[in-house]
């Protein structure tokens, strides 16, 4: 993982205790910016990312030269546009962009942490980030917005301070993992875990990588982003540069090259105890549960405006569970907005080119 | 904007609490918000509206008021408005119920089957109306349960709803209803509007 001059780091010296016990001090947070902040300092935006996302939101990411995560929605004249706002995105904690993972050197050992990372929540993610809000002088963001865990985020952050921003979006996430949402992450992580070059997470000193566990986990989790219809159109039963069937277990059909492809590509940029440590906080995240099951109790604090969006096809979170935020807003008589949005792209769809998705970020 | 719209905003008093069900395009919701410092809140079924609603900077929630009214807790509005959609709905009553459990009050506008341009058309060319307000054929009309003034003044009376206030609108022309003149009303208005309450 690239840990060089690309990528801008503020070092946080306010100690973090994180919710399993433990106390971090002087560690990273690897972020990025687009556009300028105004005199005021009130026209910044927050944004987190997902599980795989990184602070890379717009413009090119200088680590894989391919274009930030949301370019379609953050950029100049577009959904949130740079020209008016101030997007601030940084690296989860957890992650390996650049901020403090398991990736990173243990500073009392000297060596990689690997497993002995400390198990970090969301909880934990938004409170580190805030940091940033000190580092660039903001007292109230115009607005904090991400997509899946990126959402999660979000609900977390204006549970956390409720006067820290004007207006919250948080899309196509849930306010607590479903059971099946935690079986697929755990189908991940064993994949990782039944990888032979794993060692335990100890992977970095014996100078291997689950490669192999970490594709699987990745085909697995992105049939998860996808709709069943969406698959069968771009897909269907095409086969993959052959006239026939090979009676091998080859990729025969597109799908499975297009899987495999995916696999391929994710593991040449994301660490694999990296993967176990983010899925985990998000089986971890409940929301309601530090307000006894009460999620309208969770947001009472905030006046902050919300609008929240889902998809149709999203499976993954569906309409229902981000209606249920919704419905535990409206019981607080929050200022809350909520679109489900038509796409057929699954829960990807946050991420892709749905126009009236974006039309309807930039409206608001 | 609409006549009926204006009618209903001099219902509401400043400052208050409202939620319009069916909203549509934010129209009237827009003026509230401006004119009268109404803390506004819609509810709306077409996702395009949905969209202009957000456009114009308003509250909206996508759903159905038939299963989404449910969500709100007793009395969180002071008025809720529902806007000739009360003949759309599969259980009107259900409807009129969860209206007047979410808000103190609620203003229902009606369009009146009992116009004599409605009773004109049937009794002269046999076919069902078609006028400015029951502008659609009767095999795409979402009209499922016409009504007239006179149906819907019953149906509150025997509900023991008391109604606070019935206005009668025809084009620009807007006048009281009450119990000497609802035969009257009954036949020469296009519109009816009533300010109920449980």
């Amino acid at each position: 993982m690239n840990t060089d001059k690309n990528i801008k780091t503020l070092i946080v010296k306010k100690p973090l205790q994180l919710d399993c016990g433990k106390t971090i001090n002087n560690y990273p947070i690897a972020y990025e910016t687009y556009g300028s902040l105004n005199e005021k300092k009130d026209n910044a935006i927050l944004v987190f990312h997902a599980l795989t996302g990184d602070q890379f939101v717009a413009g090119t990411n200088p680590i894989t030269n391919k274009d930030g995560w949301w370019s379609y929605a953050v950029g100049p004249d577009k959904a949130i546009d740079t020209n008016k706002y101030f997007v601030i995105c940084s690296n989860v904690i957890g992650g390996c962009m650049g901020s403090y993972g398991p990736s990173h050197k243990d500073p009392d050992t000297q060596k990689v942490f690997g497993t002995n990372f400390p198990v970090i929540t969301i909880n934990d993610m938004v409170n580190a980030q805030e940091n940033l809000l000190d580092h660039f002088g903001i007292d109230k963001l115009f607005s904090v917005a991400g997509g899946s865990m990126g959402g999660m985020q979000v609900l977390q952050f204006v549970s956390n301070f409720p006067e820290k921003t004007k207006t919250a979006i948080p899309i196509a996430c849930t306010s607590s993992h479903s059971a099946q949402n935690i079986a697929l992450n755990e189908l991940g992580r064993q994949a990782i875990a039944a990888d032979s070059n794993w060692h335990e997470g100890n992977y970095e000193s014996k100078d291997t990588n689950p490669n192999k566990g970490l594709a699987v986990a990745r085909m697995a989790a992105h049939i998860t982003y996808l709709s069943k219809k969406g698959l069968q159109e771009k897909f269907g039963r095409k086969l993959q540069e052959r006239e026939d069937l090979k009676f091998s277990f080859d990729a025969d059909f597109q799908i499975e090259s297009y899987l495999r492809y995916q696999g391929s590509v994710f593991v040449d940029r994301f660490d694999a105890n990296s993967y176990l440590y983010i899925t985990r906080a998000m089986d971890y995240f409940d929301l309601a549960k530090k307000f006894k099951g009460n999620l309208s109790d969770a947001f009472k604090k905030t006046k902050a405006k919300f609008f929240i969006i889902s998809f149709t096809s999203d499976w993954l979170y569906p309409t229902q569970e981000n209606k249920d935020i919704v419905i535990a807003l409206n019981a607080i008589g929050a200022d809350v907005g909520f679109v489900e949005i038509e796409s057929d792209k699954g829960h990807d769809s946050f991420l892709l080119d749905v126009p009236d998705f974006l039309i309807a970020i930039k409206n608001f | 904007m609409k006549n009926e719209f204006k009618v209903i905003a001099d219902l509401i008093e400043k400052d208050k609490r409202v939620l319009d069900v069916g909203c549509s395009d934010g129209t009237l919701m827009k003026f509230l918000k401006d004119n009268k410092n109404i803390n506004i809140r819609g509810l709306e079924i077409s996702k395009d509206k949905v969209q202009k609603c957000i456009a114009k900077g308003l509250t909206v929630i996508e759903g159905n008021a038939e299963k989404d009214l449910k969500q709100f807790p007793d009395k969180a509005f002071d008025y809720v408005i529902l806007s000739q959609t009360l003949q759309a709905f599969l259980n009107p009553e259900l409807v009129i119920n969860e209206l007047l459990r979410v808000g103190k009050k609620a203003i229902v506008t009606i369009p009146n089957f009992g116009y004599w341009k409605v009773r004109l058309h049937l009794l002269t060319k046999g076919t069902m109306p078609i006028t400015k307000t029951l502008p659609d054929e009767w095999y795409n009309t979402p009209n499922l349960h016409m009504c007239t003034i006179k149906d819907f003044v019953n149906f509150t009376n025997s509900r023991n709803f008391k109604i606070f206030k019935s206005l009668a609108l025809n084009n620009q022309n807007v006048s009281l209803i009450n119990n000497t003149n609802l035969g009257i009303k009954n036949f020469f208005a296009d519109l009816g509007i009533f300010l109920i309450e449980k």
